[in-house]
């Protein structure tokens, strides 16, 4: 029990790695760009710290600096976190013996932290919640601290970070990859990339999210006599 | 000092629902999860991976130079790097410098 504690935030922090430079880098431009719009360091912090949400932080400074109604950031907010639904109701299972750690498990769901943790995988499964926790912390620290850096040092930085913005792209590469090499049915994935890329054509970048995850739902619901089925023909 | 305290009050909105969004099938499934909502949550993972991906490269323009290539030759370094080392670490370092040095230098 002695040496557990040391070595599972040491498991923790290397599987955050990923996320650190991207969280620090992003963070750092919203931070940027909300104090361009007229919102300091404590606006920063506080955003960060109760919204945690990126995507949803970088519409967010449009939408204080821009005095809409209540009512628009209300509607704003569920189009631009809808995906969060999927996030939440495919870790329900997984989360139901998180105990004391559960509601930030929850709050702390971003794109990023669900990459790292969707499939399962902790190094021990005694400590499994506490590194879950760990995780969802360490990628939370990273995000605040950037958004601080981003807010007090404003565009100094000392070389271009041009294309830095990829990492999270890599995240979700490598993590799409991973998944698909180490077994199991191909469809789910299949059936996210294809319906997605779909209703991008479609809908185009700004309003395809949604109509995708509408498909996304409606084809793995038609599936799922088959995949229940192949699975327990493989046991 | 109305503008601010207006925009105080937008940004707890958006958090609000920003936890709504996050805890409403918690709540709702609380008691018992339905084997539809089960089975949603097994395959939704991989789904919502390859959704991600998308998400990430929707503003890419394949129909003007440079036609998407350092998006395309850095997501192929990262797919091989993965089936090679299966190390996420390596593959979005490498994945990463390449497109820096791709879109700073190259194109």
């Amino acid at each position: 029990m002695k040496n557990s504690a040391p070595s599972v935030v040491r498991q923790a922090f290397y599987k955050s790695l990923p996320v650190l430079a991207g969280y620090v880098i992003l963070g750092t431009g919203f931070g940027i760009l909300l104090r361009n719009a007229g919102y300091g360091v404590l606006w920063a912090f506080a955003m960060s710290c109760l919204i945690y949400a990126g995507s949803m932080q970088y519409v967010g400074v449009g939408l204080i600096s821009g005095g809409v109604s209540v009512i628009t950031t209300i509607l704003t907010t569920i189009m631009v976190n809808a995906r969060h639904l999927f996030y939440s109701i495919s870790m329900i299972e997984r989360y139901k013996g998180a105990g004391k750690y559960k509601p930030y498990l929850i709050f702390a769901l971003t794109d990023e932290t669900y990459s790292l943790l969707c499939d399962g995988q902790v190094p021990e499964e005694r400590t499994g919640n506490l590194y879950r926790f760990l995780v969802s912390l360490f990628n939370q620290s990273y995000w605040v601290t950037g958004s601080v850096i981003g807010s007090l040092l404003g565009s100094v930085l000392p070389f271009s970070t041009d294309g830095i913005e990829f990492s999270m792209t890599a995240l979700f590469i490598a993590s799409f990859t991973e998944q698909w090499i180490s077994g199991g049915n191909h469809i789910p994935a299949m059936a996210g990339f294809g319906c997605s890329l779909l209703c991008l054509l479609i809908f185009g970048p700004e309003r395809f999210l949604i109509p995708a995850m509408l498909l996304i739902t409606v084809v793995l619901t038609v599936v799922q006599n088959r995949i229940t089925y192949e699975k327990e023909g493989t046991e | 000092m109305n503008l601010d305290v207006h925009a105080a009050v937008l940004v707890l909105i958006m958090a609000l629902f920003t936890w709504l969004l996050r805890f409403l099938p918690f709540l709702i499934f609380r008691k018992s999860t339905p084997a539809y909502i089960v089975y949603l949550g097994r395959v939704l993972p991989s789904a919502i991976i390859g959704m991600l991906v998308i998400y990430c490269l929707k503003d890419v323009n394949v129909t003007a130079a440079p036609f998407g290539l350092p998006e395309l030759i850095a997501a192929v370094s990262v797919v091989a790097l993965q089936c090679w080392k299966r190390n996420s670490l390596i593959s979005i370092l490498f994945g990463t410098i390449l497109y820096m040095l791709l879109i700073q230098v190259a194109f």
